[in-house]
């Protein structure tokens, strides 16, 4: 384990520097926006990071809220069984199809609703007890690194080619930046509140935020907005060769936010180890003067 | 052209902003082994 991840951030140099090569000088030059377009092989990367980061933080939130109930816990995992069934063959009926945005391939569809009863396993299972609050925190504090990024590279790409830095009261865009200042405020509230019960906050300020995802990455498809359509899985024209750069820059940033995740979490495991040997020393030191108190007084 | 600065603005500041936060869990994890150190020494 201690030597994976050298090599495994050896890789991930690499696959960066290798997706910078790609994104400036292999992928072809876009006919409408120029060069400025080479944005894109950063900031949709970083946004597919973040999506993924936040719904890993809403299935650990939703885990730690329901551990402590086992007939919560049981019908969560019913619940997730049910939604993985459900979604996997309702967007194939011909009803339901009708219902899906145009462009939006069933299969996508179908295959992203799988991920969630996927994901509520997987995270069960490697981590169990107060790792899963661990494993929500880090995954807060990483998606707003990364959607931090989108915030910054959505203006950039946008003045050049909208000739605005922002469209105020376009849905993706104020979408995005709620999201932003939900996941904020989750990391806010656990930094600073000092309660018992500030875990089981967080955990449920995370699962109402996480209801902000869908909307984000559903608003260019229900509603009319300044930001382009989505470039994959949604019909769109995108030239195969952009394409391939596109998802070799993500595979690339999705192992830099595991390395990025993998050292938050140790540090978070640090920290706590850090805060109980605090308290056991506040314990001892209390019972110490407990107990020299009567002996003092029996010496008088 | 003049829009190429763009580009390397946005390629500048997504690093920056990894490079800050990852100096952010460099600063944490020193200053949480500099803590557990003297607890230990502390016990001893």
């Amino acid at each position: 384990m201690k030597r994976l991840f050298p090599i495994l951030s050896i890789i991930a140099v690499a696959e960066l520097a290798y997706a910078l090569y790609l994104a400036l000088v292999v992928a072809p030059t876009d006919a409408l926006q120029g060069d400025v377009y080479r944005i894109i092989y950063y900031h949709v990367p970083s946004a597919w990071t973040a999506f993924l980061l936040f719904f890993i933080n809403f299935v650990a939130s939703v885990r730690y809220l329901v551990r402590s109930n086992a007939s919560a816990e049981k019908a969560a995992k019913w619940v997730a069984i049910g939604i993985g069934v459900v979604g996997f063959i309702a967007p194939f009926l011909p009803l339901i199809r009708k219902l899906i945005p145009a462009g939006m391939q069933p299969s996508a569809v179908s295959t992203t609703i799988v991920l969630i009863p996927v994901l509520y396993f997987l995270v069960g299972k490697f981590f169990p007890g107060d790792k899963l609050d661990v494993l929500a925190v880090t995954s807060a504090e990483v998606g707003v690194v990364f959607c931090t990024i989108v915030l910054v590279t959505g203006p950039l790409w946008a003045r050049p080619v909208w000739g605005i830095w922002w469209a105020p009261g376009d849905i993706r865009l104020t979408s995005t930046l709620v999201l932003w200042l939900i996941y904020v405020s989750y990391l806010v509230l656990r930094r600073f509140s000092n309660s018992a019960q500030t875990q089981m906050l967080a955990a449920a300020l995370a699962v109402f935020g996480a209801l902000d995802v869908p909307l984000v990455y559903l608003s260019i498809w229900f509603f009319r907005t300044q930001h382009p359509q989505p470039v994959i899985g949604g019909g769109g024209s995108m030239d195969p060769r952009m394409l391939q750069v596109l998802l070799f820059s993500w595979m690339a940033f999705l192992l830099f936010g595991f390395l990025v995740c993998w050292s938050r979490f140790r540090l978070e495991l640090l920290k706590r180890e850090v805060e109980q040997a605090h308290a056991m020393e506040s314990l001892v030191g209390a019972d110490a003067s407990n107990t020299s108190l009567p002996l003092s007084r029996s010496a008088r | 052209m003049n829009a190429v600065k763009y580009l390397f603005a946005a390629y500048i500041a997504t690093w920056v902003i990894h490079a800050l936060y990852i100096g952010s869990l460099v600063r944490r994890f020193s200053r949480l082994r500099q803590q557990l150190k003297e607890l230990g020494k502390r016990e001893r």
